[in-house]
């Protein structure tokens, strides 16, 4: 398993993603996944860079490590922030018109869309979400 | 991300190439804020565009929304990979896509 420790901020995005890539690659990550992936991962820490410590500052622990049978990447999102867990929210309705149309909840549902596996829990005083994708 | 204007009278075409993510979205919004003035036929050309998230889907519908008062807006050549993202979040109704 790999580990990134790092600031919540939302210009570290580029740094998170390229720690996550680069496992990718490793694996051998066909593109396609590999996009569904980093925009979960986007998504996700954008988030925590946005939400769980404002107006304070804070950081985020991101695992990522690998699961056989089936054979899937499982990605685990550690923060020390007020307590919020992102699936409760309700999906947006996909279905209405531009006009109509709010932007708010599209990232986690896209999430939610894209991943096989998403989970939360609050655990010692963290909020751990944990993404895991077949590949 | 890489941004090319093309204008022709009350026609602008804007190429994008790369990611359209958190990072690069303020520069397409600004973009949009900036160029959209009197623009009738508005096309965003995604042939080299990579990967969309939800920041870039929310200037997409800013867009979409001020195209809808004075004039259309075209998406052409998308990727298989964006257009699903497009299926996923329903944009693929909000949007004209060639």
């Amino acid at each position: 398993m790999s580990v990134l420790n790092i600031d919540a901020e939302v210009s570290n995005l580029d740094k998170v993603l390229a720690f996550v890539d680069e496992k990718l690659e490793s694996y051998g990550c066909l593109p396609k996944t590999q996009m569904q992936i980093d925009i979960a991962v986007e998504e996700i820490f954008v988030n925590i860079a946005s939400y769980a410590y404002n107006p304070e500052k804070g950081s985020a622990a991101i695992s990522v490590e690998t699961q056989e049978d089936p054979l899937a990447v499982i990605i685990t999102f550690t923060d020390g922030g007020v307590p919020y867990d992102p699936l409760k929210k309700p999906d947006p309705d996909v279905t209405l018109s531009a006009e109509k149309r709010q932007i708010g909840g599209l990232g986690i549902y896209m999430v939610k869309k894209s991943m096989d596996n998403v989970t939360y829990e609050y655990k010692d005083g963290k909020n751990i979400l944990t993404i895991t994708k077949k590949f | 991300m890489l941004i090319n204007k093309e204008v022709n009278g009350d026609s602008l075409t804007i190429a994008l190439d790369g990611r359209l993510d958190t990072t690069t979205a303020p520069q397409l919004e600004a973009e949009i804020t900036s160029s959209l003035d009197g623009v009738k036929n508005f096309v965003i050309d995604m042939e080299k565009l990579v990967y969309v998230s939800s920041a870039g889907l929310r200037v997409l519908l800013k867009a979409q929304k001020i195209m809808n008062k004075q004039g259309s807006m075209v998406i052409k050549n998308v990727s298989q990979d964006i257009k699903e993202i497009f299926e996923v979040t329903g944009f693929d109704e909000l949007l004209s896509i060639e």
